[in-house]
């Protein structure tokens, strides 16, 4: 094309889902760094999590296997707890504890928020009413609250699964709500209408011609909702309520509250999960700002 | 207003003669109440594409007047609230499986904007592969590309450079003929044009413009010309309907319409043409009244038979 | 293109006719070889490429091209709006009024922002989509004019409002509605008050018609020509619809790929084009003399007329 022509609609008038964005999101995300730390950063943490069982004994994340009461040493580069837990050993195994439970919820929540909110967005008329009711009715329950209640009444303790499905259950409204109103805005566009015209049917349309066209968003949710739903598991398990028996992060954090870790002087204790999950934090939080500048190319810094 | 009937713009038609590929019998289009200040985009509308003469019908009005509104119903894109648009005679908002399929085949649209038609996640080839695949034209993945390839020769286009691209790698006039090129694949019975060519370079109109009116010279097929533009209604169509808040003023062959408008509206549009003559500007008469544009249409003007000549 | 003849004279109503409009040749403004450059990916790319002309005092000058020609970006730059990375790299602007002759291209950006609006002011392109939504329209005229004049009373401008509603034709109601509450029409006569709320010496227009009804587009044109000639700016109007500036301006000036191919009276444009591409403009426009004549049209927009132009067009960048 022209490259007079290309400088001139660029300034005057590229429409915001147009695919300038698909060709220069290649080169862009070179200039995105947000995008690209928080995901090397994601990736580190991963890459702890799977090569760490290499380097350490995982059965240490017991009680009882090593001197308890250790500050970090050669032998125990993170420490011990008061019940003789090797903290990098914990470390290895709570990670991924902590995120699969945001996986979990995560992919639910995204899946049962994805089919709803483009449901309600295309199909229009009761069947949108009736979705975003119910959306409406659950995002006023005050969800930690019943995270609380429902985790504090489940006889023994509850499973790392059973928690992601919990808080899936209240996280899928923000996608749905999200999805809708990105496909309504898509569905009059006359791409549609070709759509139409070429014989497409509803169900085809929504999967080949809009869905493409929500990854961005999709993407930006999926994050979004992993991080609150590792955040929600944190909270309950640092209250108490998470599983008694694994070494969570969030496990960790409330022993190391409930054995006075900071009067005692065992900093390594408290700071190893914090740490860890705000290394998590930050790396979610900048993928889902470079997500965002993708979905939104307002965000961007001008460029020509 | 009381409803009155468009019949066929062809002269030699009698209502009711043979059948109509595609119809508007009495329809209108409101929006909320309109004891309560709803709006009338469309009044009592009726109008005809025979099934044995192609028609290339100019549809002219500003905004307001109902004119999308008018090819939305006739693409099927919403219901009328009274009224019924029939396809081959039967309402197109039952049709059976076949019926449905047909109607979808036969009646296709060029719109205005040559960048919103195309999906931006797909390259252009998806433009034109969908309903290829839909209609089930190609015998062959071979014959589909062959078929892609030649409808965009026939546009002025060149395969090598413009299959595989995506839409925001071609220009405007590239996009554009590409739309063109997708209803020559797919040689309907009736193109609902709007705006074709509005958004697009003044170099490159007159030849898509040139090419929509080839399509229905060489192959039948009747078009409904959607414009604001009354120079170009006048150099591509035969016919014309000029609409104004939902009604039909003035209606017939579209020489003595434009050059000898009787209705006050059409007198007014043609008088703000601006005139690519810098020695004819633009006078200083005063406004019409816009009460006058509810006088009664006149309809139906036919050039006397010696100076009706079609455009060579 | 002469005008119609043989039948159908019911067309040229008797309303139509030839204005003659007395132009000082007193230039307002100068442009000298203006180059606007903007970085790509594949290497730095002149917009506007050694563009150079005059509009004089009380002249419409027309800068017309087709998309990718650069007029709109020779407008911004006029006005130093163009955004970074994107920059005058070299040129002169010369304002000349009354107490001397100033290079725009060389103010500092304090000192262009109080040259807009009071010396040269703007009707963007979509300038109607501009106003801002929640505040009304008399809000609109009390920004232009505090941001110039912090000292203004709220009488002053009422006062100054009213006069700029009534030269575009608008009732004073207009001042306390919304944008979304008034016509296309309205909002771009709005727009043009805005631009001459500081009488101006120089009012660019950038395709300030682009959106509007041809029946309102012309009434908008009238309005625009009339606040000129009360206030006795120059304008420099950006469009690609030869119509529309056979219908105002003086001279015109055609832009193609970044340089002015050719500058002349907007009669002698029509009547006998020089450059190949003025000669392609031309020759394209739909006319009500005969139906059909857009297939002659088609072959001017031939690969042989492109070479041709390509030929007499020198240095253009590709």
């Amino acid at each position: 094309m022209d490259l007079a022509m290309q400088v001139e609609e660029q300034l005057v008038n590229a429409p915001p889902d147009s695919g300038l964005r698909r060709r220069t999101t290649w080169k862009y995300l070179r200039r995105n760094p947000k995008l690209v730390v928080g995901a090397l950063m994601f990736l580190g943490l991963l890459a702890f999590s799977f090569l760490g069982p290499l380097f350490v004994n995982t059965d240490e994340a017991a009680p009882m296997s090593a001197m308890p009461v250790t500050a970090p040493s050669r032998e125990y580069p993170f420490g011990t707890d008061d019940q003789g837990r090797n903290l990098l050993a914990v470390a290895v195994v709570g990670l991924p504890l902590t995120l699969q439970v945001g996986l979990i919820a995560g992919v639910v929540a995204i899946l049962i928020g994805t089919i709803l909110g483009l449901t309600a967005g295309y199909l229009g008329g009761w069947v949108d009413l009736l979705i975003r009711g119910i959306c409406d009715i659950l995002l006023t329950v005050p969800g930690l609250v019943v995270l609380i209640t429902v985790a504090a009444s489940i006889k023994g303790s509850i499973s790392v699964q059973t928690m992601g499905l919990v808080v899936a259950a209240l996280a899928w409204m923000w996608p749905a709500r999200t999805i809708r109103s990105q496909v309504l805005s898509l569905r009059e566009r006359a791409y549609i209408q070709m759509a139409k015209l070429s014989g497409m049917r509803t169900p085809e349309i929504i999967f080949r011609e809009i869905m493409p066209n929500l990854l961005p968003f999709l993407a930006a949710s999926f994050v979004g909702s992993v991080s609150a739903a590792i955040l929600a598991s944190i909270g309950l398990e640092a209250l108490g309520l998470g599983p008694q028996s694994e070494p969570t992060l969030g496990m960790t954090i409330y022993w190391s509250i409930t054995y006075n870790a900071v009067i005692r002087g065992l900093w390594w204790w408290i700071v190893m999960p914090i740490a860890l999950i705000i290394i998590l934090f930050l790396s979610l939080f900048l993928m889902s700002a470079g997500l965002d500048e993708i979905a939104n190319p307002r965000l961007r810094k001008a460029d020509a | 207003m009381e409803g009155r009937d468009v019949s066929q713009p062809i002269p030699s038609s009698q209502p009711g003669s043979g059948a109509n590929l595609l119809e508007m019998r009495n329809v209108s289009q409101i929006f909320g109440n309109p004891d309560k200040g709803g709006t009338i985009a469309l009044n009592d509308m009726s109008f005809a594409i025979p099934e044995d003469k192609p028609i290339f019908t100019s549809l002219v009005g500003e905004s307001g007047s109902g004119k999308t509104t008018f090819a939305r119903l006739l693409l099927g894109f919403q219901n009328p609230t009274r009224g019924e648009v029939l396809y081959r005679g039967k309402n197109i908002a039952s049709l059976n499986g076949a019926d449905s399929r047909a109607f979808r085949h036969d009646v296709q649209a060029v719109f205005q904007d040559p960048f919103e038609v195309y999906n931006p996640f797909y390259r252009i080839d998806h433009l034109l592969e969908v309903p290829i695949r839909k209609f089930k034209l190609a015998r062959s993945k071979a014959h589909a590309r062959t078929m892609m390839e030649e409808a965009l020769v026939a546009v002025g286009l060149d395969p090598r450079v413009t299959l595989g691209r995506y839409p925001h790698q071609l220009s405007g006039g590239q996009r554009q003929r590409i739309t063109v090129a997708r209803a020559l694949l797919l040689k309907p019975k009736v193109i609902i044009a709007d705006e074709p060519v509005s958004m697009v370079d003044a170099s490159l109109r007159a030849s898509i413009l040139g090419t929509l009116r080839d399509l229905h010279d060489s192959y039948g097929i009747s078009f409904l010309y959607i414009t604001h533009d009354l120079t170009t209604a006048y150099q591509v169509s035969d016919d014309i309907l000029v609409l104004y808040k939902g009604n039909v003023v003035e209606s017939g062959d579209v020489v003595p319409v434009i050059k000898d408008p009787q209705h006050p509206y059409t007198r007014l549009l043609v008088s703000s043409i601006p005139w690519p003559d810098p020695s004819m500007r633009w006078g200083d008469e005063t406004p019409p009244d816009p009460a006058t544009f509810s006088m009664p249409p006149i309809l139906n003007r036919r050039e006397p038979p010696s100076e009706a000549a079609p455009p060579s | 293109m002469s005008a119609p003849t043989g039948t159908a004279t019911a067309t040229e109503p008797t309303s139509r006719r030839l204005v003659h409009r007395v132009v000082s040749d007193e230039p307002m403004l100068t442009v000298e070889d203006l180059r606007v450059q903007f970085p790509t990916d594949r290497g730095d790319f002149n917009a506007v490429n050694g563009v150079s002309f005059t509009l004089n005092r009380g002249e419409r000058f027309g800068l017309v091209g087709e998309s990718g020609s650069g007029k709109s970006t020779t407008a911004l730059a006029i006005m130093r709006m163009i955004k970074p990375p994107g920059r005058i790299i070299s040129g002169r602007i010369l304002l000349h009024r009354d107490g001397g002759t100033v290079d725009m291209a060389t103010l500092s950006d304090e000192q262009m922002r109080e040259m807009r609006l009071s010396a040269v002011s703007m009707i963007p392109q979509g300038s109607m989509n501009s106003l801002n939504p929640v505040r009304r329209v008399r809000d609109h005229f009390e920004d232009s004019i505090l941001a110039h004049n912090e000292k203004a009373t709220k009488g002053e401008i009422a006062e100054r409002m009213k006069e700029l509603l009534t030269m575009v034709g608008l009732p004073l109601s207009a001042g306390k509605l919304y944008p979304h509450e008034l016509s296309g029409g309205m909002k771009q006569r709005v727009c043009i008050a805005l631009s001459i709320t500081l009488a101006p010496s120089v009012i660019i227009a950038d395709e300030p018609t682009s959106a509007l009804d041809v029946v309102v587009q012309r009434r908008v044109m009238e309005t625009l020509g009339h606040v000129q000639d009360l206030i006795g700016a120059s304008v420099l109007f950006v469009g690609h619809d030869m119509g529309l500036l056979a219908q105002f301006v003086d001279r015109v000036g055609v832009m193609y790929r970044g340089k002015l191919v050719e500058v002349d009276t907007i009669q002698n444009i029509f009547a006998a084009p020089r450059h190949p591409y003025t000669q392609m403009l031309i020759s394209s426009l739909p006319t009500l003399t005969e139906r059909g004549a857009f297939r002659k049209a088609r072959s001017a927009s031939d690969a042989a007329t492109a070479a041709n132009i390509a030929a007499s067009t020198p240095g253009t960048s590709s």
